[in-house]
Order: structure tokens, then sequence, then C-alpha cells
């Protein structure tokens, strides 16, 4: 039971970052119709730029605020620079564009710091913290459930309640009428990149200090889990995302946990495979067909 | 002014008065012929007019050039005397041209209320002004205040272009481009909608350009009529006169 509890506690924080990921592809799927292939290098880019801030400062602030807006700075120029001149008729000149982007990204990381992993440290201990002689989770566990936590909830409010999201949300679905009534489409396109790359890069930061460390392909298993929570959740979903990711973050972890981390993919494969058997569309797949 | 001198101003639309809408000399094709062929056609200030013709005449073609969402090979639009052929559909809306365009063209994966605030957000700065003017519209269109909260895709035809309406209305337009908003509507359900365009034409000096099939119940709140044939406007003239003429209705609008 204590061991449950462990468990269940650190795969609900694994989990938020996975979904914070899988959150991000929902971003970019919804703003531009694209599945980004190259959002884990994107990120791990972004990643690289806290890494050399961290070192450089020693503020893990000051990296985090540089994931953020690094993260930014490559999704808008990806977009402008990139995507936006690659044919929209049919999605796979897109998905080539992404992969030879991931290619160039590797190399350049790779050109630059080497094939070595770089460690980062959790800005808070990782030891667990106990409840009586129970041990609940970790003080850098609950600092990525509470940053996680926070910016699905601030991505809700600006998505929900804001103008901007308003029209991110009609630009995302209708083009067209939104263009006729005065919004500047692109323009939205090329925000939802930006926040979309934003989140990705923080999801990558909380990641590292709980794997190897910082590496060109970090981030890679990481965009395997979250590619396949927004298949699960159906990639229109933010819900699905959210729900999808803390489901699979919390089975990884208990079948590491209590069959060994090499039955862990395999459990979520199984998963997939089961959820597109009974739902092809994804479990929250929205079911009507969308206007032009 | 009344319906009796703007008529009478539809006949001589040519003449000095300042057009609010205007397209000169416009040319406009897809692939091959043109579409449109050299259209001049000037709409006065607050005037309503039905935009006639056979299935493939043009209509659609002519709305969304002037709204910006096909380019014309040639020829300029003009809004209010202002040249905008080259700006972006953007601009255009924001400077009051609103289009319905073809079908209940709505955000479906949105309220009922976002998409009226939707309509409203450029044109009526300030959340104040938003939410004043969508509870105005709400009284106009009582189906739409009782399903204030249901997603587009959850409303019946008839209340998604009541939706779609009121959305270009929210906006205060300038200039209200319109097409087939009568398409698979009950007729008494059409009534109502062609009556309170009438009605906003009248209040807020609207100028309307409307595209139907729906002959009779366009021309019944138009001024005038203007029909076009392959990209060529072959009838201009107050709307009493093409209703009561056989030979055009025949030729042309096929009854
Ligand atoms: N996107 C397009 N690509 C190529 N040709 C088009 C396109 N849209 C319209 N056309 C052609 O242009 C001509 C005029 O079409 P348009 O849609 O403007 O007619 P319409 O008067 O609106 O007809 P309807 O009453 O059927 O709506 C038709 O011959 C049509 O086939
Ligand atoms: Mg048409």
């Amino acid at each position: 039971m204590d061991r449950l509890a462990f468990l269940l506690a650190t795969g609900l924080a694994r989990g938020l970052v996975i979904a914070l990921f899988a959150l991000s592809l929902v971003i970019i799927w919804r703003a531009a119709r694209i599945v980004n292939f190259a959002q884990a290098a994107m990120a791990t880019v972004a990643v690289y730029v806290a890494y050399a801030v961290v070192t450089w400062t020693g503020s893990y602030w000051l990296a985090l605020v540089a994931a953020v807006v690094t993260g930014m700075l490559v999704g808008f120029a990806v977009e402008r620079w990139l995507i936006r001149r690659v044919p929209r008729d049919n999605p796979l000149p897109g998905m080539i564009v992404a992969i030879g982007l991931v290619m160039i990204l590797h190399s350049v990381i790779g050109i630059l710091f080497g094939p070595r992993h770089v460690p980062m440290r959790a800005p808070f201990s990782r030891e667990p913290l106990y409840v009586g002689d129970v041990a609940v989770l970790s003080p850098y566990d609950l600092f990525v459930l509470l940053l996680a936590l926070g910016i699905v909830v601030a991505l809700a409010v600006l998505f929900n309640r804001t103008t901007l999201g308003l029209q991110l949300r009609a630009a995302a679905t209708a083009p067209e009428v939104s263009r006729l009534l005065g919004i500047r489409v692109p323009r939205m396109v090329t925000i939802g990149w930006m926040l979309s790359s934003a989140v990705a890069a923080v999801a990558v930061l909380l990641l590292i200090p709980t794997e190897l460390g910082l590496n060109a392909h970090s981030a890679d298993i990481l965009f395997v889990h979250a590619f396949t929570v927004a298949v699960l959740g159906g990639l229109d979903s933010p819900v699905g995302a959210i729900v999808g990711g803390v489901a699979v973050g919390v089975l990884i972890t208990l079948v590491t946990g209590f069959l060994g981390a090499g039955m862990a993919p395999i459990a979520v494969l199984a998963l997939l495979t089961l959820v597109l058997l009974v739902r092809p569309g994804g479990i929250f797949a929205v079911k009507e067909a969308r206007a032009a | 002014m009344t319906a009796d001198a703007r008529a009478a101003e539809a006949v001589t639309s040519h003449g000095t008065t300042p057009a609010m809408l205007a397209v000169e000399g416009l040319v406009v094709g897809y692939s091959g012929a043109p579409v449109i062929d050299g259209m001049q056609l000037r709409l006065p200030p607050g005037q309503v007019v039905a935009l006639l013709g056979a299935n493939g005449a043009g209509k659609t073609t002519l709305l969304r050039t002037v709204s910006g969402l096909v380019a014309p090979r040639s020829g300029r639009v003009r809004l209010d005397g202002e040249d905008v052929t080259q700006t972006t559909v953007e601009d255009r809306a924001r400077r009051g041209l609103a289009q319905v365009p073809e079908g209940h063209s709505i955000v479906t994966e949105l309220t009922v209320d976002e998409n009226l605030h939707l309509g409203g957000l450029w044109r009526l700065p300030g959340t104040k002004a938003r939410r004043a003017a969508v509870d105005e519209m709400y009284q106009t269109f009582e189906p739409l205040a009782r399903r204030r909260a249901s997603l587009g895709h959850q409303l019946s035809g008839g209340e998604r272009q009541m939706l779609a309406l009121a959305r270009a209305l929210i906006a205060r337009p300038r200039v209200l481009l319109l097409d087939e908003p009568s398409l698979g509507l009950a007729p008494r359900v059409v009534a109502q909608l062609f009556a309170i365009l009438r009605d906003a034409a009248e209040r807020t000096g609207l100028t309307v350009l409307l595209a139907e099939q729906n002959v009779t119940s366009a021309l019944s709140i138009a001024d005038r009529g203007v029909v076009v044939s392959l990209g060529a406007i072959v009838a201009d003239a107050p709307a009493e006169k093409i209703a009561a003429d056989p030979a055009l209705r025949h030729a042309y609008l096929g009854f």
C-alpha cells in the first residue's frame, strides 16, 4: 500500500509532464492542423539555452524564463520562416519538413555540445518526503506538479476567458469566417506555435532532472509518450491531453514499479492499441465535423 | 430618405451621389475565361440591393471578390469612396464591410454567445460595449437568447443563419453582403430574417447586397434588383419593376 501511494504520486508528477507536452501538440494541431514531429527537438534547443543560462548565472528561475522565451522564439521562427512556406493542401510536405528540421537541430546540438549527457540539477531535492514513515513524493515532484497545474490553469484562462483566446479558437476551427470578422488568422497561427513551443520547452525542462541529463535525444521518449496521449485523447482535445497524460504517466510508473522498466513501453503500446480499437478518433474526439 | 426616393435613385445610380460600395471594371476568373467580365456596380448608402441570377451566374464570386476572399484580375472595389482592392479581408472587415457567406457559416465549436462577441471584436472596442451589443441582439433574435450557451453545432439550420446574421449586424457594418441566407429555411423564418434585415437597413442606414435564389422574398425587401447572367449585369431596376417583368423573370430567373 505504501509503495502504491508513492508510485501514484510520482506517476502523477511524471504524467503531468507528459500531459504538458501532449497539450503542446494539441495546441499546434488546433492552430495549424499539423502534428509537429519537430516539437521535441525544438523544445530541446530551448532547454539547452536554459542550461547555458543556469550554468552562467546559477539561477534556475532565470533558466526557466529563458526556456519559455526561447521556446516562443523557436516557435515563431519555425512557423514564420519554415512551415508557412510549405504547401498546405496535404499534410505530407509539412511532416517531411518537420522531420528534416529534427535532423538539422540534432546535428546543430551535436556540433555545439557533443553527444554527452550534460547534467542539470533539480531546483529542489529529489529525495522523497515522508508522511509518518510512508514515502509520498519528493519536493521536486511537488514542484513539477504545481508548476504543471499552474500552466494548465493559465492556458485554460487564456483560451476561455480572454479575447485573444477567443480569436485563437475561432481562427483554428473556422479560418475563413474568422478573417471575415477581422481576425488576423496568420498571426493567430504564429501565436499558437509560440505558445505550444514554450509549453513543450517547460515540459522538457521539468523532465531533464529525472533523466540521465540533457542530450539531443533527451525528449524523444517524452515525445513518443505525449504523441500517444494526444492520439488517445483526440488531437483536438486539451482535456484529453491532460487526462491521457496523467493516465499514461501513472501507468508507466506503476508498471515500472511492479513489473520492471522493460514492461512500461509494452503497457503504453497495449493501451494505445486498445483505445484505438474502441475509439479510433480518440477518447475525447469531437464528434461533429468541423465547418470550413 | 423614403423607400420611394431610394428606389428612384436606384435607377440613376450611376449619377453623382457618392457610392457606399462600388465595383469598377471588375474582372474575376478562376482558371479559364473570366466569371465576371468588366462589371460596374454602385450602391448608394442605405440601399438594399437584391443580386439575382441563375446558378453559376457569378453572384458568389462577386460577393467574395468584394470582401477580398477572391482577388480580381483587374478592376477596383471601393468602400465609401476608398479603394480597398489591395487590402486584406481582415482590413475590409475592420473598416465595416461584413459578409455572411454561403451556408450556415458560424464557428461551430464556439457558443452562441462567443460567436456574437467575436462579431463585435474589432468594431466595438471594450468588453462592456460588446456585452451591451450582444444583449441587444438577443432582444432582436429571441430564439438565440434561449440558446446562448449552446455550441454552434448544436443549433438548427435556421438558428445558425440567425446567428450568422446577428453576428454580422452586431459589428454595426456600413456594408453587409449576404449569400443566399434563405437557403434551406422555412418560409416563416425567411420572412422573419428578411424583416430584421430591412429594419436594420432602415434604422442604421446599412447598405445591403443580398444574393438570393429566393427572388420573390429578396425583391420584397429590396429597393433595387440587379440581375446577373454569365458575369454581366443584364438588368438593373427598382425592385418592383424587376418583380413585375415576366420576360426578365422567364429569361434569367427561371420562373
Ligand atoms: N472556386 C472555384 N474554382 C473554379 N471555378 C469556380 C469556383 N467557384 C465558382 N466557380 C465557377 O464560377 C462560376 C460562377 O460561380 P458562382 O459560385 O459565383 O455562381 P453563383 O451565381 O453564386 O451560383 P449559385 O446560385 O449556384 O450559388 C461558375 O461557373 C462556377 O463553376
Ligand atoms: Mg452562389
